[in-house]
């Protein structure tokens, strides 16, 4: 009865919030899918955080730093979108940082060259974006909201991203050499974002039936194929595929085979940053035990101090 | 070009920059992740005010010179920073009183700065004032939250005095272009900023629970270019794509 009444709402297109009864499966889905999306957020400022220093501009630094500071803030959004279901950011955290949660396992990659600051925006945010876009009509309120104000700052990181790769596209050979390079590189992993096919995908049939997911991995996946395609030509840069070819019959470009061995080896922990990535957080979370104990010892002290004077 | 108008400029301009440059370091590995964005965010007003100074410096030069070319292409005896901008981050508690000592610094000097007889200097500063103002409330509190937290965030920020407040008289003794300043008129008297700046530790940290300094011997010579061994490292860095790939747009 109450499991009918739910589906019905979600069919109704009335959004589920954080007082009303949903099945257990549908809390945990989303609660798993908030969390890596937080956790993704955080971890995300690694790769990206690791050129804030090297940045070849004083206005390229400061673009930098205030797109890795809104991902920070986009984490802080989703840990309060999941706490909604019932469970704590120090619990996320831990889940995280003892490699029980998972994260995009495109963080996993690393970050070689300047070029590659602009590839992540062009292609790993224009990946994202296409999920975020769709999950702003996703059934579950606390996710939709944070998602809409997520995605106006996402439009913002592709297009920096892109405007990057562009000025090096127009620069001098070495440039030019190094913004391929970076499209290389970033190209498959990205694909890899929209993650399993349809085929081989476990929660996809559930997640659409919820309205947590309105299009499938390969739907998503082919548009965004269908953009870059497009978007590559104004870069005069090629992507690494020799069998994307448009489509004149299916309305679409045709791309050849992920390479899902690879794939599974990075969502396993086999990536080539998974260890420094998870390393990363780990000492920051523990050097900065200190702090967080120092603030709440300091809060304690202040409010009996408040009280002793009251009384 | 006047001299000594284009050194003061990059004095202030290298001093938000170097300080915005190492606060920049922790972006993504704070103990926190609202003070992750918030010092990330006091870098970026840093870098913000150093570029506004860094064109201007580059209006007044002339030539081909940009903000770009200050930042990227001078070496380390062209730096004009401080001393105490340039130390390595340490803790939260060394970052956070490095930030409190210069934010206190700043914030006396931009609020005379913002009636300069030069109105560009006078328009950064009154704009960066308020910016300032915030990052001072900001490390007081951080500085008053660990001076008065636990017995190891107390013994930190010990160790964080004994570590940076060498630094700190620097700040108040001329360069030949702060003297010169002065005697135009553009720029205040900055040893008459120390009694200010002195009770305001001495505010923040009894609150605190924590011993000012007596006095002590001051480490000088980054604001005429004679710099610690670290801002070899932090130029190394940050200036490395202008240099291996020169007179490229980016």
């Amino acid at each position: 009865m109450l499991e009918q009444q739910f589906q019905s709402k979600i069919d109704n297109e009335i959004k589920i919030e954080p007082k009303d009864w949903m099945p257990e499966a549908y809390r945990k889905t989303l609660l798993r899918q908030i969390s890596q999306h937080a956790h993704s957020e955080v971890v995300g400022m690694l790769p990206e955080g690791n050129w804030i220093t090297r940045a070849p501009s004083l206005k390229r630094k400061a673009v930098l730093l205030a797109k890795v500071q809104d991902e920070a803030g986009h984490g802080l959004y989703l840990y309060s979108a999941a706490e909604t279901l019932g469970f704590s950011r120090d619990q996320m955290i831990h889940d995280l940082l003892t490699g029980k949660a998972k994260y995009s396992s495109i963080f996993n990659y690393p970050t070689l060259s300047w070029s590659d600051i602009g590839a992540i925006g062009w292609l790993v945010d224009g990946a994202a974006i296409m999920n975020q876009v769709m999950l702003c009509r996703t059934s579950y309120g606390p996710y939709a909201r944070a998602m809409v104000r997520i995605c106006k700052e996402e439009s913002f990181h592709q297009r920096q991203g892109f405007e990057i790769l562009l000025t090096l596209s127009q620069g001098t050979e070495a440039q030019k050499a190094m913004c391929q390079d970076s499209i290389n590189r970033w190209w498959w992993p990205s694909l890899m974002m929209f993650g399993p096919k349809d085929s081989e995908s476990t929660h996809s049939d559930q997640s659409t039936k919820w309205k947590i997911k309105r299009k499938s991995n390969d739907q998503l996946r082919q548009e965004f194929v269908d953009m870059i395609a497009e978007q590559v030509k104004i870069l005069g840069m090629t992507l690494p595929d020799p069998d994307l070819k448009w489509n004149e019959s299916r309305g679409h470009y045709d791309f050849g085979e992920i390479n899902w061995e690879e794939f599974w080896n990075v969502v396993k922990g086999n990536g080539p940053c998974n260890k420094q990535r998870l390393e990363a957080r780990n000492k920051a979370h523990e050097e900065g035990r200190w702090v967080r104990e120092a603030a709440i010892a300091y809060a304690q002290k202040k409010a009996e101090r408040t009280k002793n004077q009251a009384a | 070009m006047n001299e000594y108008l284009f050194e003061y400029v990059v004095h202030l301009a290298d001093d938000a920059l170097i300080l915005g440059h190492r606060n920049s370091e922790w972006c993504g590995h704070g103990p926190v992740l609202e003070q992750d964005i918030a010092i990330t965010n006091i870098s970026l007003d840093l870098i913000g005010q150093a570029r506004n100074f860094f064109q201007y410096a580059a209006e007044i030069k002339g030539g081909d010179t940009t903000e770009d070319s200050l930042a990227y292409l001078r070496d380390v005896r062209e730096f004009r920073n401080c001393l105490l901008v340039e130390q390595q981050n340490g803790d939260w508690g060394k970052t956070i009183l490095r930030q409190f000592f210069m934010s206190n610094y700043q914030q006396l000097l931009y609020s005379r700065l913002e009636n300069s007889f030069d109105r560009q200097i006078a328009a950064i500063c009154e704009k960066a004032l308020k910016e300032v103002t915030y990052h001072l409330k900001w490390s007081s509190e951080w500085v008053i939250r660990l001076g008065d937290g636990t017995d190891e965030s107390h013994a930190r920020m010990i160790n964080a005095i004994d570590e940076l407040w060498t630094y700190t008289g620097e700040l108040f003794i001329p360069a030949g272009y702060e003297a010169k300043a002065l005697e135009s008129g553009l720029a205040p008297d900055i040893t008459a900023l120390k009694n200010d700046w002195l009770n305001r530790v001495a505010l923040v940290f009894e609150e605190a629970k924590l011993p000012v300094p007596t006095a002590g011997f001051a480490q000088t010579g980054g604001k005429q270019g004679m710099h610690t061994e670290y801002l070899g490292y932090i130029l190394a860095e940050m200036q490395y794509l202008q240099r291996t790939y020169p007179a490229s747009k980016w």
